[in-house]
């Protein structure tokens, strides 16, 4: 760890997946204007479980996890340079518009973010985006009771998805997002603004969800990694040459990762050592 | 000095003080001014009332609410009706607001939801703000020089192709309803898109991402999302903009064509309440004096009906999308 030049060209140990990978992200480069603010990352999401990304702030975990469905495009500056591999798919590519591929791949904020529209209207969005020719009331619901947030809303689905609290409003969020039962769903810290309760009910949620579908998920909080990340991805940050290109460290199983860290970096990380 | 029973309890080290009584002054005498700003305003409009309707009241006795039925406005027989008028100052300012409004708020969307360059929006900003700044005797001489000549063609083919129709029953013969609402239009469009854009402006990026992120194409963003989000402050500027419609002056002076006449017919000359008092006051005898000051209320009293309504359509607005109490 002291030896910094080692740092600068470190690069993780590849992981080697255990069953399908749904998406295949290998990241050379992310840059923002002349920025390079991630490089040499590559992180398999497997289908059917949920993969954690760790690692301190600014170490681009988000900024990989939002190239995953293309929201970075919504930035100018904004460069990738490598693939995304979905179901062997380039998503990258020239013919691919990243409207369809946020239809695919689904998104949670770490901030709330509801519609100015009724509850009801905020769930059903998607469905109607999507065409969506099937009962909608019966997908509605079913996703506010997915979201743990039913009980709280089945009397006033037509206020306001505003006039939640910002723990409901989340889960409405949730709702949002899984009602049109996404083929893999990223969520970017989503329980950064639960209470202990709320975030509970989400880990379940996460657990239930990765039955059916595949997550990748961003978390500040490493007990939550244990909790719920079959694989959990560590990323740390290069500091070194005055800039802050963060990197894949070490990827494994979750377990392995927060017992056995092979990486000095990882192993101060996960038992609170920073240097 | 202030009651400060903490001072000798905390510790002796600590730095905190309560405040001084010039501290307390400062405090009452802001809020004793805060007061009376806003008082002076209600008193203001409270004498504006009182002071119209008192000149008005001659005349309120005279004609009674037939002034608001009536149709004609005959100095030699002292008949005066006003009805014309107000059809005039709401159909002109209701065209405007159609045009000028959707105009406005295609522009806000043009300019915040990134279809242009940051340099290119504050230029488009400017030139915006800029129509603001045009006294409206200009916008009327323009109106008369350049805009009737140039819709003159438009709306004699329109009259003898589609004469049926009643928006175009009548030929243009120089001032009418088209020219005028025009200009209102574009005298309203700065005000409608400035506060449109504020309100979309105002939307948190959140918002903007959830949208996108839920794989929404960009036409879908705006419409289905940002516009509902941004509508409560979109009426806002509406209202505004149809005020200073219904209120304007000069302009339509110049080019309504100031005819008791009521039609649907866009190309027929037409009269407003706020021009009515333009042209008719400076050779007013007595009695129509009073008939105007009659008119004028009828102005004020549309006026604060519209801002009214549109303040509760503005609240059902934000109650229904923002679930604002």
């Amino acid at each position: 760890m002291n030896n910094q030049s080692e740092l600068d060209t470190f690069i993780a140990d590849k992981y080697e997946p255990q069953g399908p990978v749904v998406l295949d992200c290998q990241v050379n480069n992310i840059y923002y204007g002349d920025f390079r603010a991630v490089r040499d990352t590559n992180i398999p999401v497997e289908k059917n479980k949920v993969t954690g990304f760790i690692g301190p702030s600014g170490c681009g975990k988000s900024t990989v996890l939002r190239s995953m469905n293309r929201m970075n495009d919504l930035i100018d500056s904004f460069r990738f340079d490598g693939q995304i591999h979905y179901h062997n798919q380039d998503i990258y590519s020239k013919k691919v518009d990243a409207v369809v591929v946020r239809r695919y791949i689904g998104m949670v904020f770490q901030l709330p973010n509801p519609f100015s529209m009724s509850i009801y209207d905020n769930v059903a969005f998607g469905l109607r985006l999507n065409r969506f020719k099937g009962d909608e009331e019966e997908m509605v619901v079913r996703a506010l009771e997915r979201a743990a947030i039913w009980n709280d809303v089945k009397d006033k689905l037509n206020n306001s998805g505003l006039s939640l609290s910002g723990g409901q409003q989340q889960r409405l969020c949730i709702a949002r997002a899984i009602a049109t039962e996404p083929d893999v769903l990223l969520m970017d810290e989503p329980c950064s603004a639960l209470d202990p309760i709320a975030t509970r009910q989400i880990e379940e949620l996460m657990i239930e969800l990765k039955q059916h579908y595949s997550v990748a998920l961003v978390t500040h909080n490493m007990q939550q990694a244990t909790r719920v990340a079959d694989v959990t991805a560590f990323m740390g940050v290069d500091i070194s040459k005055g800039g802050r290109t963060g990197h894949l460290v070490e990827m494994g199983d979750t377990q392995q990762i927060f017992e056995d860290p092979r990486q000095k970096l990882t192993q101060a990380y996960v038992r609170g050592e920073f240097s | 000095m202030a009651y400060d029973p903490f001072k000798s309890a905390s510790s002796a080290r600590t730095l905190s003080a309560p405040p001084s009584a010039s501290d307390y002054l400062k405090d009452a005498t802001f809020r004793a001014f805060a007061y009376f700003c806003a008082l002076s305003i209600l008193l203001l409009v409270g004498y504006i009332v009182f002071e119209l309707g008192s000149q008005a009241m001659p005349a309120i006795k005279t004609h009674g609410l037939g002034f608001v039925t009536g149709t004609t406005w005959d100095t030699n027989e002292e008949v005066f009706g006003v009805l014309p008028e107000i059809w005039g100052t709401l159909y002109s300012s209701l065209l405007a607001l159609l045009i000028g409004g959707g105009l406005g708020v295609g522009i806000a969307i043009f300019l915040t939801q990134g279809f242009v360059h940051a340099k290119i929006e504050v230029t488009f900003r400017t030139i915006i703000e800029l129509l603001a700044a045009i006294p409206s005797v200009v916008y009327g001489l323009w109106g008369i020089y350049v805009l009737i000549p140039l819709l003159r063609p438009g709306a004699e083919w329109l009259h003898e192709k589609l004469g049926w129709f009643p928006l175009f029953g009548t030929e243009l013969s120089g001032p009418g309803l088209a020219p005028a609402a025009l200009v209102l239009a574009i005298m309203i469009l700065p005000t409608v898109a400035a506060i449109s854009a504020d309100a979309f402006r105002r939307i948190p990026y959140k918002v903007k991402e959830a949208a996108y992120g839920m794989g929404a194409t960009k036409w879908e963003v705006i419409l289905k999302v940002m516009l509902p989000t941004a509508s409560s402050g979109i009426l806002a500027g509406m209202v505004l903009g149809f005020g200073r419609a219904l209120g304007e002056t000069m302009a339509l002076a110049m080019l309504i064509g100031n005819v008791n006449n009521i039609s649907v017919s866009l190309f027929a000359p037409a009269n407003t309440l706020a021009s009515l008092l333009a042209s008719t006051f400076p050779e007013a005898g007595q009695m129509e004096i009073q008939a105007l000051m009659y008119a004028a209320l009828v102005l004020l009293v549309i006026t604060f009906i519209v801002n009214v309504a549109g303040l509760a359509v503005q609240q059902y607005t934000m109650r229904k999308f923002e679930g604002k109490k």
